[in-house]
């Protein structure tokens, strides 16, 4: 039984290619904000975690990557990372993370610091990546916010693939900070909408 | 016969929609956002979703 294919199943060609545009020129980071932004827009707007359930080219990537091509041990997730204490502690540490990286940003936008062209990996490893950077036209800032941008898609793109290989092929779904805070949207949106709509069918 | 069915665990579940794309009959939804529904009258039991779910929340049930 063969499922039919539809346009969005391709999208983990846009989410390979991002990351290795990366290696070429810096700047196409900038481009991954939209994997920010279109799941928060649907989440809020529609309710929903369509962007999850159907276009995150990622997650696509890690079930090819874990299920067509093999690369994963298919074993069950631990309980302790599937637990909403690990999944909401991994997204305020994520987002404690991505604040800091836009203060260096803003650090070199206001001319205190010095443009770093490194690409820090799991927060900790900074690699030389200045051979991806050949100058920007408007401030080093933007220059800035792209290694740091990419820093964070790579090193979540490591860390997806760790937990493919030891786990499910998408584990890393299990606690990707985006897919938890949509979820959150969608409880608040639900909280704050069904009672009245139970409401209005009571008359 | 004894007639199997899928059942999630709502409260684990991360509604990622990995279910949704392996199941054969289409009986997945995920609604609201929150966690996913299977459709039981549709439902075969057949354990695809099983074997995917990330967060291995989905168990084979016996139904009567």
């Amino acid at each position: 039984m063969k499922m039919k294919k539809k346009w969005y199943d391709y999208l983990w060609i846009l989410s390979l290619t991002y990351l290795i545009l990366g290696f070429f020129n810096i700047l196409f980071a900038w481009l991954g904000l939209l994997c920010f932004f279109i799941p928060l827009f649907i989440a809020i707007v529609k309710g929903n975690k369509g962007y999850c359930n159907k276009y995150c080219g990622r997650g696509q990537l890690f079930a090819l990557a874990g299920g067509r091509f093999g690369l994963s041990r298919k074993k069950d997730i631990p309980k302790w990372m599937r637990s909403n204490y690990f999944r909401y502690g991994f997204l305020i540490f994520f987002f404690a993370m991505f604040f800091l990286m836009l203060w260096n940003t803003w650090l070199v936008f206001a001319g205190t610091k010095d443009l770093g062209t490194v690409v820090t990996l799991l927060w900790t490893f900074k690699l030389p990546w200045h051979w991806a950077y050949h100058g920007t036209l408007f401030s080093d800032g933007v220059a800035q916010f792209a290694f740091g941008f990419y820093s964070v898609m790579l090193t979540s793109t490591v860390l997806g693939f760790l937990t493919m290989i030891l786990f499910k092929p998408r584990s890393w779904c299990v606690y990707c900070p985006m897919g938890t805070m949509t979820q959150l949207i969608c409880k608040a949106r639900n909280a704050a909408f069904s009672p009245k709509q139970e409401f209005r069918s009571k008359g | 016969m004894i007639k199997r069915k899928a059942v999630v665990n709502i409260w684990e579940c991360v509604a990622c929609g990995c279910c949704i794309k392996v199941c054969p009959r289409s009986a997945i939804s995920i609604p609201n956002g929150i966690y996913s529904k299977i459709n039981q009258d549709l439902c075969v039991g057949c354990g695809r979703c099983v074997k995917e779910c990330p967060a291995s929340v989905i168990t084979l049930r016996e139904a009567e």
